[in-house]
């Protein structure tokens, strides 16, 4: 079922040109392929080669894989992510990246399209103003980080859910990618995308999204760990052909649900 | 006494039942035994490659005892690591009980006995003449590891799945509330293992018993 990332058929270039920015991994992040070796007692439980590290990290990865398809049957659609206060928002909300606060791409307001692909009736893009204009919604939600920390923001934005139904989205597709300004990506189920808290948002605790908080606009899914809330989303793609992401390609869970 | 039924009954169901006289640990408990071992030791080194990333106090594990080189590799063994704990966890459990494990090794308990066993056993007095039969200390730590272990998947639940699992997260006082229990729950059996492993080499007989059964 699974497809390593290649090119994704009817992806407009335009939207994969940032890809190639994309930072390669640090080395000491391949570290545990060496490390895996030393657990020879695992491997003999999975019947992997222990002189051949990388098999265990393709059981790994099936086990991920495995894991995927567990949170996706305990997802339950209906199901809404606890909301707080407004004296419960993290003031000043953590800015969490791959690059440094003073790297975060500073995004043109009056040149910035979203641009949308694939299995969708009207692939007009569309302006900053357009999707100011839509109805917007505000939920005070926890972001969970997958390094384990988390804080509760203010987001307010364009229900996810109502922009698909409005741009005409195949909504019975399997997936909703992203991409982003700086070369970021990721990539999402459809029933996620279909949640009812999860929002395109334009911004964060009454103020315009600032740019280290992804403006001028980032995907916020209370049911999905941080890194699959991607930050300056400049294009999305709904399609049928598992796609990955930034994080997903390098060995984080790709479903990541909470 | 002069009834021979009851006996010819016991009898018949000894062999299936009833533990061998000279067995100390049944071959189901030493099974489960070691591969819990294995999903220990995959837990804890990952979760501690997992805390490295974020740590909750101002202290990090040195990187040499954690599991995975980064922390998706550490996300990798954990959340695969879980699958054995857990179903490995619930045979042991679900066995136990059928075979009454747990009353006739961890029960009774009285704190007096815990109280006059624990002074004994800081004098270097306490005897493991009978491996078989568990002192009250020892009774203790069994069952308290026993409960740690249930804290930590309940409170590890809570952390993956915060939000499908809300009112299991709430009974820890939410998600940073699991985040919580879950290290202590960790740090409790870590401890565990320090003073298990140092009788398992104070009294190498016990650890022979764990893997040949007497």
């Amino acid at each position: 079922m699974r497809q390593t990332r290649k090119g994704v058929a009817g992806v407009n270039a335009e939207l994969l040109v940032n890809d190639a920015a994309k930072l390669l991994p640090d080395p000491s992040r391949r570290k545990f392929l060496r490390q895996v070796a030393s657990l020879g007692a695992l491997a003999m439980l999975t019947g992997c080669d222990i002189t051949d590290p990388p098999s265990a990290e393709k059981a790994l990865r099936k086990i991920s894989e495995f894991n995927d398809w567990v949170q996706a049957r305990l997802f339950n659609p209906n199901r809404l992510a606890t909301t707080y206060p407004d004296s419960a928002v993290t003031r000043p909300f953590p800015f969490n990246a791959y690059y440094a606060e003073t790297e975060a791409p500073d995004v043109d307001e009056e040149r910035y399209r979203l641009i949308l692909d694939g299995l969708i009736t009207n692939k007009q893009p569309w302006t900053l103003q357009q999707l100011t204009d839509l109805p917007q919604q505000t939920q005070i939600t926890r972001l969970v980080c997958v390094e384990g920390w988390s804080a509760i923001g203010k987001w307010t934005g364009v229900p996810l859910r109502s922009f698909l139904e409005r741009i005409g989205a195949d909504l019975t597709a399997k997936y909703v990618h992203f991409v982003c300004a700086e070369g970021y990506s990721s990539s999402i189920d459809m029933p996620t995308a279909l949640h009812p808290q999860t929002q395109m948002t334009l911004a964060f605790d009454g103020q315009t999204l600032p740019t280290r908080l992804g403006f001028p606009m980032r995907i916020r899914i209370p049911t999905k760990l941080g890194f699959k809330n991607p930050k300056h989303v400049i294009g999305m793609t709904v399609l049928n052909n598992y796609t990955g992401g930034y994080w997903e390609d390098q060995g984080y869970n790709w479903f990541s649900g909470l | 006494m002069s009834m021979s039924t009851p006996k010819a009954a016991g009898a018949k169901l000894e062999p299936n039942l009833g533990p061998n006289p000279e067995q100390i640990h049944p071959l189901y408990v030493r099974i489960t035994h070691w591969i819990n071992a294995i999903a220990v030791f995959i837990m804890i080194g990952s979760g501690w490659q997992i805390y490295n990333a974020s740590p909750l106090f101002a202290f990090a594990f040195p990187p040499s005892l954690t599991l995975g080189g980064w922390l998706a590799g550490g996300l990798l063994w954990h959340f695969a690591g879980m699958w054995l704990f857990v179903a490995n966890g619930l045979f042991y459990l679900v066995l136990g009980l059928k075979r009454a494990h747990f009353q006739s090794k961890f029960l009774p308990l009285r704190a007096a006995d815990v109280v006059g066993d624990l002074g004994s056993a800081l004098k270097g007095q306490l005897s493991h003449a009978d491996l078989a039969v568990y002192n009250a200390v020892q009774k203790l730590f069994y069952l308290g590891v026993l409960l740690a272990g249930l804290i930590i998947v309940a409170s590890g639940l809570a952390l993956w799945k915060p939000v499908q699992l809300m009112e299991l997260a709430a009974l820890f006082g939410g998600y940073e509330g699991a985040r919580l229990v879950h290290f202590f729950a960790m740090s409790s059996i870590v401890l565990f293992l320090v003073v298990h492993v140092l009788m398992a080499v104070l009294v190498p007989r016990s650890l022979r018993a764990m893997i040949r059964g007497r």
